[in-house]
């Protein structure tokens, strides 16, 4: 047995082996450490398998050499590797970047639980990328939303509305899994299977009320999760009471991970035979993803708190990925999986600069930004530059994602949705210009409740916030890993369909 | 220094500018960058530099030809010149702004295709909206909104006929679009048309020009009066020479905004509407698109950059000591600011195409253009303009800043550092208009930069009475008689007290100028094209904040769609979805 064949398990089985030492280690520094290490540890071990994956095609692996479909089965191709790249890849920035975010809001005695809970929420977000087999799906689900509302209430120590937050979000949270288990359950029913491979043979030919039923309940539940709009309530809240540090995190990952469990089950396990594929597509994604961009993003607008501006922000983003789902060719599947990646960039950076704001001006509301060239110049040109990116400027990713977006909107026909997309981005426009000029141009508050030290931001927060603000231009300029794999996964999963290549 | 672009040089070194430390040494590292660009641009043969691949393409950064040249040129002297006027002023934001922007301009310029142009064109017009909240006021700050909403709703524009003209030739590169075989109404390069029109301030799509300009600093305005207009003609000089279209829509820019240019009251802001019908100008050389129009349009915009950049200059010295531009408070300056006075007189001796000066050798080309290719109205259209432009920059600007009336204010001369970059332009002006007496048309120095330089020697060769030759005894007289009679009309206008100060009598010599039957005619044309547009505005601004109002409330902080919900509410839109979703489901 060596470690290459094992390659697949690694960035499940080591995280999920470090978490619960965590909570042995003295409240400190040490979770802290230990965490990151093992964030790396796991990102190592995805670019192993995104490279491995690249060259040589998908891989199957038989977890415990039980063979499918009666055993578990972990199934990774172009399309997740690159979803677990991200995610890995975000956690190894995320990490190391929040020990004096989580040193200031919250209490030292609970870090070993913070942590631990952090690195089971990035495990639970991994199983959910790489299984190939449905119900693993919602286990791996539920692990991560677990520990994900545990994360959102521990935001209660500076704002006790961080508890109705994660209380809220465990409701709907909780109604999304249970809706995504009803429908495999439906499914199984039908088929008598769980793994995604198996399913897909058995469900060709079978066209009933069940798996129809199935795939209603699988498409609310996962849109629950992902926050299509109008499920997207629970976010605003969760993404502004929640620690900084967590915010980063879940805003760059979970939604995304959603988003590739609904393109997965699309096109993987159902097809395009399916008549119920097609009218979700016209009816239900692309009108609800054109109605999220908009109401979002206006909503955004005229928010008082950058944080909750930027959580508004990531609804309307979210639109921008249905959108492209829904024009169901390979143009638009690209674009959906580019804008999946290049968004967890930029709103990453962006909470980073928000977390950072935090930690010195102890607010993330608008009037701590007044002047904020001023007292942390650094910060301020990585929230502008990730902020360009999320509208969409030339050299930043947000630009690869408009350009592929638009070249799909005008491929499969939609003029009227290239115009839309252009239309939102010119909102974005407007509340990140707002925030830009309330930093560069207005003076900083001497005293009162904004008042706050010419004081830059730790370098240990510093340095991630700027790896992801320079992967944001690095991949603006090099598109051969977004847009060529995109493109490539897009190929695969559209040939599985069954859908014109 | 290899393939490096000398927009990049400017570009890049604009950003580090607010890291060296402030005096003496900044305004030196930012003077030299223009320096360096423009040796870096001289060292180039014509050809293409600096490829690269974005998207599986290969891109052009630096396309040196002639029109690139011409223009890259011009806009290095104008940002020297920009960086020499603004010596006293010490914010980091608007000095990198004011080299971010022109560098990125230049990018535009340069750019060998068409991804290369919309970075630049977005990176220009985010960088540029800087230079206008500089103010730091709130009447700046939604001006700049405004501004920035138009300039990058044409980003947008050019990015979806780039994107449509991908898909329909299969090409980035940016050449001729009619050359290449599309038709002007085809969408993709209808598109990029509008793109380049916002930019360059067509009729109907001019109005940020008048809304944002002037609300700038003092020399903020002058860097912005100067790029984006010319980064628009230079591309569609490139894109669309010889569109017909472009030919009306230029004449119809020459003429309009002097009755706007006659009511305003704003000196900096009449200059904005001069800015609109120079470009005009051009606009019609570009329509034209012959090798002579096309010399005409590149000449122009030289020289224009020039002269109207002195004019906002010397604006800019007026509100630096006086605080005001505004024509009603000013008058008399001349006996304390003699040097700037002297500066703007050869700014409007330039514009207004005086002999000698500059106007006089380039606005030639443009007309004789449209005379050769048998544009009678349009070339009566331009004589108007080139009037009115007389009227409302040559005469207004000078003499109701620096003489009518005594206003009683008595400022100090303008800093010398702003004095100098006056001086220079001022000689520039009229170096440019006096050279050809000395060297003839073949050996004057701006003939020899024009995208066609071939043609000049073709063309005075054919003919002694080419366009080209500008000392000629009908040319001088023909122009001579235009500016004289101009000038004893006001002379006389003003010994009978016909001509009073006051801003609403104006109009009576704009009668004159344009030989139209009876005064009311321009002051009608004037009230009621003013009338139209406030008309049309309430309307559509009431629209707008009837709109805006009815989102707020739905989107506001308290609105619908930001309260937090409780809990039960989100759980009946999830049931509300899936019924929905069954619902679709089951009937497909």
């Amino acid at each position: 047995m060596n470690l290459i064949a094992q390659l697949p398990v690694l960035p499940i089985v080591v995280p999920i082996i470090a978490a619960p030492i965590t909570l042995l280690l003295p409240p400190g520094r040490a979770p802290h450490l230990w965490a990151s290490l093992f964030s790396w540890l796991t990102f190592a071990a995805c670019i192993a398998l995104f490279m491995q994956v690249s060259a040589n095609g998908p891989i199957s692996y038989e977890l415990g050499d039980w063979a499918p479909p009666i055993g578990i089965e972990y199934y990774v191709d172009l399309a997740n590797a690159l979803v677990l790249l991200l995610v890995s890849g975000i956690a190894a920035v995320v990490f190391p970047f929040a020990y004096r975010s989580v040193q200031l809001e919250i209490d030292e005695r609970q870090t070993p639980l913070f942590y631990g809970a952090l690195l089971i929420c990035m495990t639970g977000l991994l199983g959910v990328t790489i299984t190939g087999d449905a119900f693993n799906v919602f286990v791996f689900l539920e692990i991560s939303s677990l520990s994900g509302y545990a994360l959102i209430a521990m935001g209660a120590r500076r704002d006790r509305r961080a508890l109705t937050a994660a209380f809220n979000y465990l409701v709907m949270g909780t109604i999304g899994a249970t809706f995504f288990v009803i429908g495999i359950g439906l499914l199984y029913q039908a088929t008598g299977t769980l793994n995604m491979a198996d399913l897909a043979q058995r469900l060709i030919g079978q066209d009933n009320r069940m798996i129809s039923a199935g795939f209603a309940f699988i498409l609310v539940g996962m849109g629950l999760k992902l926050a299509m709009f109008p499920l997207h309530l629970w976010l605003p809240n969760a993404y502004t009471y929640a620690p900084s540090a967590v915010t980063a995190f879940m805003a760059a990952t979970a939604t995304k991970v959603a988003v590739y469990v609904i393109i997965r089950f699309i096109f993987s396990v159902f097809n395009f035979d399916f008549a119920f594929i097609g009218a979700a597509f016209t009816y239900v994604l692309l009108p609800l993803g054109l109605a999220g961009m908009f109401v979002a993003s206006l909503v955004a607008l005229f928010q008082e708190d950058v944080k909750r501006m930027l959580a508004y922000s990531s609804v309307a983003q979210i639109g921008y990925m249905l959108l492209g789902l829904s024009f169901a060719t390979v143009e638009g599947l690209t674009a959906t999986l580019v804008h999946v990646f290049n968004h967890a960039l930029m709103k990453g950076a962006l909470f980073m600069a928000v977390a950072c704001v935090v930690l010195r001006a102890g607010s993330h509301s608008i009037h701590a930004f007044a002047g904020l060239s001023k007292r942390m110049p650094v910060t301020t040109w990585a929230f502008i530059i990730s902020g360009l990116s999320l509208i969409g400027v030339p050299l930043t990713v947000g630009f690869i994602s408009k350009w592929y977006l638009l070249q799909a909107a005008f491929e499969a026909g939609h003029w009227y949705a290239g115009f839309l997309i252009v239309a939102s981005s010119l909102i974005a426009l407007a509340y990140v210009g707002r925030v830009a000029e309330v930093m560069l141009l207005r003076e900083p508050a001497e005293e009162g409740k904004y008042a706050m030290p010419k004081e830059e931001a730790p370098l240990s927060m510093l340095i991630p916030m700027w790896v992801l603000v320079a992967a944001n231009i690095y991949f603006g300029v090099r598109t051969d890993l977004t847009g060529g794999i995109a493109t490539r996964a897009a190929e695969a999963l559209m040939a599985m369909a069954g859908g014109a290549p | 220094m290899g393939e490096v672009s000398p927009a990049l040089i400017v570009l890049l070194g604009g950003l580090l500018v607010p890291l060296i430390p402030n005096g003496w040494a900044r305004n030196i590292f930012m003077l030299a960058l223009p320096v360096l660009g423009a040796v870096q641009l001289f060292s180039f043969e014509f050809g293409d530099y600096g490829a690269y691949a974005l998207f599986g393409e290969t891109l052009t950064l630096t396309r040196v030809d002639g029109l690139s040249r011409i223009f890259s040129t011009i806009f290095l002297i104008a940002i020297a010149l920009n960086v020499i006027y603004a010596w006293h002023v010490r914010d980091p934001v608007q000095q990198a702004a004011s080299l971010v922007y022109p560098g990125a301009a230049l990018g535009g310029v340069l750019a060998g295709d068409l991804v290369t142009l919309f970075i630049f064109w977005e990176i220009a017009a985010i960088s540029s909206v800087f230079l206008i909240w500089a103010s730091r006021n709130r009447r700046s700050f939604y001006a700049g909104m405004r501004y920035l909403a138009w300039q990058i709703a044409s980003g947008v524009l050019l990015l979806m006929g780039i994107v449509l003209y991908f898909r329909a030739s299969g090409s980035l590169a940016f050449g001729n679009f009619l050359e290449a075989g599309f038709d002007i109404t085809d969408p993709a390069v209808l598109f990029i048309l509008i793109a380049f029109g916002i930019k360059s301030a067509f009729p109907l799509l001019h109005n940020w020009v008048q809304d944002a300009y002037p609300e700038s600093t003092v020399t903020g305005t002058i860097v912005l009066s100067i790029f984006t207009t010319k980064l628009a003609v230079a591309s569609l000089a490139r894109g669309f020479a010889g569109a017909e279209a472009l030919v009306y829509i230029g004449a119809v820019m020459t003429a309009f905004p002097i009755f706007f240019a006659v009511i305003e009251n704003d000196l900096r802001r009449v200059l904005t509407y001069s800015l609109n019908n120079q470009v005009g100008f051009m606009i019609v050389g570009v329509g034209i698109g012959t090798p002579l129009a096309l010399n005409g349009t590149a000449a122009y915009a030289f020289c224009n950059i020039l002269f109207e950049g002195l004019l906002f200059m010397a604006m800019g010295a007026v509100l630096y000591r006086t605080g005001t531009v505004k024509g009603s408070e000013l008058g008399g300056l001349y006996k304390t600011m003699p040097w700037t006075t002297v500066f703007c007189i050869i700014g409007a001796a330039s514009i207004s195409a005086f002999p000698l000066f500059s106007g006089f050798i380039s606005k030639g080309l443009l007309i004789g253009a449209a005379a050769k290719e048998g544009y009678f109205w349009v070339w009566m259209t331009l004589l108007f303009a080139a009037a009115g432009v007389f009227h409302h920059s040559g005469i207004k600007i000078p003499f109701f800043a620096f003489f009518a009336h005594d206003s009683g204010k008595r400022p100090k001369e303008a800093p010398p550092h702003m004095l100098i970059a006056m001086a220079i332009t001022a000689f520039l002006c009229i170096f440019i208009g006096s050279a050809q007496i000395f060297s003839g048309p073949l050996g004057d120095p701006l003939f020899a930069l024009l995208p066609f330089a071939e043609d000049v020697a073709y063309q005075v060769g054919k003919d002694s009475h080419s366009p080209y030759i500008a000392y000629t005894a009908p040319h001088i007289i023909t122009q001579l008689q235009i500016l004289l009679y101009s000038g004893l009309a006001f002379a006389v206008l003003q010994k009978t007290g016909l001509y009073p100060p006051e801003l609403k009598s104006t109009n009576l010599d704009t009668d004159w100028f344009y030989r139209v039957p009876g005064r009311g005619l321009a002051g009608w044309a004037a009230g009621a094209s003013r009338a139209t547009w406030i008309a049309l505005w309430g309307i559509f601004s009431g629209r707008v904040q009837a709109l805006m109002a009815r989102i707020y409330n739905v989107h506001g902080p308290e609105g619908e769609m930001a309260r937090s919900w409780p809990i039960g509410f989100m759980a009946l839109w999830t049931a509300i979805l899936l019924a929905l979703v069954l619902f679709i489901s089951f009937l497909a």
